[in-house]
């Protein structure tokens, strides 16, 4: 066995104000946050789950028809120790335009939802989401209600891009591009070329012939609508930034017994070492385990090589023998793998989940999850 | 002949975990058989192709990373967003990348603003230069590559993400940024294109193809294939998986099967085993739900087995070998 220490889920959960689950696509991440909310939850924890992931997967395993941008209440979760859960689905449009309220007067902010390039930023583009969530975070946090905050991740690395955030905010807003997006909204527009000192010249022949007038001028109009009121944007990014820092957040980072899973794992954990964000553990799901490992892979395979005869018995003698096999040898390389990445991590808290047969989709799935998340490693033996 | 011998650009999409950025390097082996010249390309700066392939990180410059069985280069790129900008400002506007203009656009924060900032440009800029290699042609007026396998973003992002420059180009009503988000969007409509959506015969990434092909056709963007990866081998006859999942199977039938093969098994252990057949069977029995699932698309629609170990290099041929064998290419 590696060395690394065990996750306690149980007193993450009874203590943290705020979980974070990051990893790459596919890892059951959403479920994970999920399973963690209920079982906080069910340990008398008021808990919401927040989720950016466009796909209504929480939803389906939650048994909610809809999430909006508001939380809602979760049926089903036994109450008995006082705790409660609501979900919710970031919805980016809608998060985006409560920011420009918050921030601009009627007419600015009907100004910045007229503008073609406020509609595209707001509902599609890639980027997007990752702020909005840190913001919908924010205000979650702010308006209080809750002891508890889990939070779930777009699954792609861009996913920890809000942690620039703040920074990113500073550079644009305080970038000579931007001062240069600002001059022809400010002097009006076909004086343009007139206002900017000839210093630019340069720079704007070059950025005019590239990107067209037209689109210049849409591009000016809204980072000059938007520069009323990003002073606020920035500085909420920033509160949000140190929030994270915080005694009572924690990171979980999610992955699966997979070579790419587990190298995106590695990227998380390095990165918010960088940032010194902290970090609770990592969750590997999808673990493969033999309860039968006193029949090893070889002796297995063997006896599997000498059935000769087509009797029913002798091939269910076969299949279940070469089945066993294939089982013990996917459980000593998941073994493996996890073992590398402990390697090169071996401070970080690690807890397993065994594959299940079949998907989550009810709060019982959940629940079998959340009892394996908190039953540890220990328990998580035998393993081949 | 071939399901997909017309097309000239294959975008791989697929569920994150479902193997896209394998099915992708298997599908352009597969192209390259028989001497073919393929580029493989990817966008998330991931160095998933070089990992793959095991090689060193992959610069912004198209390198050979593999030669397919009878001849045939499969060449890799891994489009950077900052790069792809300065060739475009090279190619269409003779800005050298180290002559003055560029570097002032740089020094101004232009180009982070571009690549990193405005919106949608970054993905604007990507599926530009996927589109440079699928039209570039030498002086005789030769295709350059003869197929461009695209390893895209996944498939919850993937309409979005080719969509962007008629998003782009709608933004810009007239100008250089319309001329080249036409361009971009003739060639992805095209019917040169075909989007390919990698998928496990799991509930999750078989609802997200679904909805994944009906929002690729709502946009009209061209949908190609299916590829089904890691797909269960059923271990025993149907009648016994049946009897399995609801525990039917007997334990003193197993037993005595199993002393047949000259081991002597304690009962714990066969009660093990049978759970381990249960468990199976109840996987059979979900992959053969989502088989059904996806036959409803009316796609073609390809199988790759369950791989011992999916990312070994001959797994990569095997897998090519599949795809071919089944007429994808």
């Amino acid at each position: 066995m590696s060395s690394s220490p065990a996750l306690d889920v149980d007193a993450l959960l009874d203590t943290a104000c705020i979980v974070v689950c990051c990893g790459s696509g596919g890892v059951g991440k959403t479920t994970t946050a999920a399973a963690l909310a209920l079982r906080a939850a069910e340990r008398g924890r008021r808990v919401v789950v927040l989720t950016i992931d466009p796909a209504k997967r929480l939803a389906q395993s939650m048994g909610l028809s809809e999430l909006d941008n508001t939380p809602r209440p979760v049926d089903g979760v036994d109450p008995a120790a006082g705790g409660s859960l609501d979900a919710m689905m970031l919805d980016m449009k809608r998060t985006f335009d409560e920011i420009v309220l918050a921030h601009a007067d009627e007419e600015k902010a009907q100004q910045i939802f007229a503008n073609p390039f406020y509609q595209a930023l707001s509902s599609s583009f890639a980027g997007t989401q990752e702020y909005m969530a840190m913001e919908k975070l924010g205000q979650l946090k702010a308006a209080g209600g809750h002891d508890l905050i889990v939070v779930d991740t777009p699954p792609t690395r861009s996913a920890l891009d809000f942690l620039d955030a703040p920074e990113r905010m500073t550079t644009l807003m305080d970038g000579r591009m931007v001062r240069i997006l600002l001059a022809p909204a400010k002097a009006g527009g076909k004086a343009y070329l007139k206002v900017v000192t000839t210093g630019f010249s340069v720079f704007t022949s070059a950025i005019t012939r590239i990107i067209g007038a037209q689109v210049l001028q849409d591009v000016s109009q809204f980072v000059a609508a938007l520069e009323t009121m990003f002073g606020g944007f920035r500085e909420r990014a920033q509160a949000t930034y140190d929030l994270l820092k915080s005694e009572g957040t924690a990171f979980v980072v999610v992955a699966a017994p997979e070579r790419d899973a587990l190298r995106e794992a590695s990227y998380f954990v390095e990165r918010l070492a960088e940032e010194r964000m902290p970090l609770a553990g990592l969750v590997v799901n999808r673990v493969h385990r033999s309860a039968a490992t006193a029949l090893s892979a070889e002796r297995a395979l063997a006896a599997a090589e000498q059935v000769r005869g087509g009797s029913p018995d002798d091939v269910l003698a076969e299949g279940v023998l070469r089945l066993h096999a294939e089982r013990m040898a996917l459980a000593a390389r998941e073994k493996r793998l996890r073992e590398r990445f402990t390697g090169a991590h071996p401070a970080v808290p690690v807890v397993e989940v065994a594959a299940l047969a079949g998907d989550v989709h009810d709060l019982d799935g959940l629940r079998r999850i959340g009892e394996d998340l908190a039953r540890g490693r220990e328990a998580a033996a035998p393993s081949a | 002949m071939a399901d997909f011998a017309d097309v000239r650009l294959h975008v791989v999409s697929g569920k994150g975990g479902t193997g896209k950025t394998t099915v992708a390097a298997a599908l352009a082996l597969a192209l390259a058989s028989g001497g073919r010249r393929v580029l493989l390309t990817e966008v998330e700066g991931r160095q998933g192709i070089a990992q793959l392939f095991d090689t060193p990180p992959l610069p912004y410059e198209e390198r050979k990373v593999a030669v397919a069985p009878g001849g045939g280069d499969v060449f890799a790129l891994a489009i950077d967003p900052e790069q792809a900008l300065l060739d475009y400002l090279h190619m269409f506007y003779k800005l050298s990348p180290t002559g003055i203009p560029a570097r002032t656009l740089r020094r101004m924060g232009a180009i982070d603003f571009a690549t990193t900032i405005a919106p949608g440009l970054r993905d604007v800029l990507l599926t530009g230069k996927v589109k440079e290699a699928v039209v570039r042609q030498d002086k005789a007026g030769r295709h350059a590559y003869d197929a461009v396998v695209l390893d895209a973003p996944p498939t919850g992002r993937i309409a979005r993400f080719l969509n962007i420059s008629h998003e782009v180009g709608g933004l810009a009503r007239m100008g250089p940024i319309k001329t080249q988000s036409e361009g971009v969007m003739q060639v992805l409509r095209s019917p040169a294109t075909a989007v390919h959506l990698v998928t496990l015969l799991e509930e999750m990434p078989v609802q997200e193809t679904i909805d994944g092909v009906a929002e690729l056709q709502s946009l009209g963007l061209p949908v190609g294939g299916v590829v089904v990866n890691a797909v269960r081998t059923p271990a025993l006859p149907p009648a016994e998986l049946t009897a399995a999942r609801s525990g039917g199977l007997d334990a003193g039938r197993l037993s005595t099967a199993l002393t047949g093969t000259g081991l002597d098994v304690p009962d714990d252990v066969v009660a093990a085993l049978l759970g381990e057949v249960g468990e199976h069977a109840e996987r059979v029995d979900l992959e053969e739900r989502g088989r059904d699932a996806l036959a409803h698309l009316s796609r073609p629609t390809y199988e790759l087995p369950r791989m011992a170990d999916a990312v070994a290099l001959d797994s990569l041929y095997a897998m090519a070998e599949a795809l071919r064998a089944q007429g994808m290419v």
